[in-house]
């Protein structure tokens, strides 16, 4: 009894993220408000660390968490009360557009949905790999086998070069024509 | 694995969040909204690795490190993007792809 109680419970959760999912990325980009863009932007980003917390991957859902939805969040909203009125609203989208971009998202979704439906996955029934902070350090800086050090250390020369890059471009030119 | 969720329902999920990002790539004109169109499409990809990993691969973690590598590499994404946004609205004073005809200054 307690086991079919569980088991419904792990289905019900995973229907509650998805369906916060797909209503808020739909809302996300159809909404007409920019800020309010942004918080559905927000919920979408922080249920899909749930379903990370349901794969018990708690590192990657608390990187999502800290990251996404505390860090590119929170820089999308700068950017907005920078650039734009909180209460700005766009104009409406020509029905040509709304048209031709949901035909092309719709049978985007068909296509891949039915090749996905037509493969069939074999659930792997390996032991799972226990993953702890330790296991996470030592393969992000081991070059042997299931080592990530080649990748971490481009990551790194990356986030430097997009750091300066950021700063460069964004600062202020200073005026040279007196 | 999760029992009682099998793998196709995560990939159906990240499917629609896809084409969903999609759909807005093609139909706003706000540089800033483009932008959350392409979070929302990285996201998905992020949801087919992690998924892919636990229940194709559980013996190893390769999906959940190149999630965190996307992660990254979307952080700093945004970092420049959101630089060069707001350079653009300086020269501008708007961030709509229609009003930003040359990109050269």
């Amino acid at each position: 009894m307690e086991k079919i109680l569980a088991l419904t419970s792990n289905q019900i959760m995973f229907i509650i993220f998805s369906a916060v999912i797909v209503m808020f990325s739909i809302l996300t980009v159809t909404t007409r408000r920019i800020l309010r863009a942004a918080t559905y932007l927000l919920f979408v980003l922080v249920s899909t660390s749930g379903i990370y917390f349901m794969l018990q991957y708690q590192f990657l859902a608390a990187v999502q968490l800290t990251l996404y939805a505390g860090g590119i969040v929170v820089l999308i909203i700068f950017s907005i009360l920078l650039t734009s009125h909180i209460n700005q609203k766009f104009e409406a989208v020509s029905w040509k557009t709304i048209a031709f971009g949901t035909i092309a998202s719709i049978l985007g979704i068909v296509v891949c949905i039915t090749s996905i439906l037509q493969f069939q996955f074999k659930a792997s029934t390996l032991a799972i790999q226990e993953i702890n902070m330790k296991i996470i350090g030592r393969s992000l800086l081991n070059y042997g086998e299931n080592g990530f050090v080649l990748p971490f250390e481009v990551i790194s020369i990356l986030l430097l070069a997009a750091m300066i890059a950021a700063i460069i471009i964004a600062k202020k030119v200073k005026d040279t024509k007196i | 694995m999760i029992a009682g969720i099998p793998l196709e329902y995560f990939l159906i999920v990240s499917t629609i969040m896809f084409f969903v990002g999609i759909y807005g790539f093609i139909t706003r004109k706000n540089l800033i909204t483009i932008l959350m169109s392409i979070e929302l499409i990285l996201n998905s990809v992020n949801i087919n690795f992690v998924a892919f990993n636990k229940y194709l691969y559980p013996d190893n973690l390769h999906g959940h490190f190149f999630t965190l590598f996307i992660i990254a590499v979307a952080a700093s994404e945004a970092a420049v993007a959101i630089a060069i946004i707001i350079n653009i609205y300086r020269h501008y004073s708007s961030i709509d792809v229609e009003n930003v005809e040359k990109m050269k200054y």
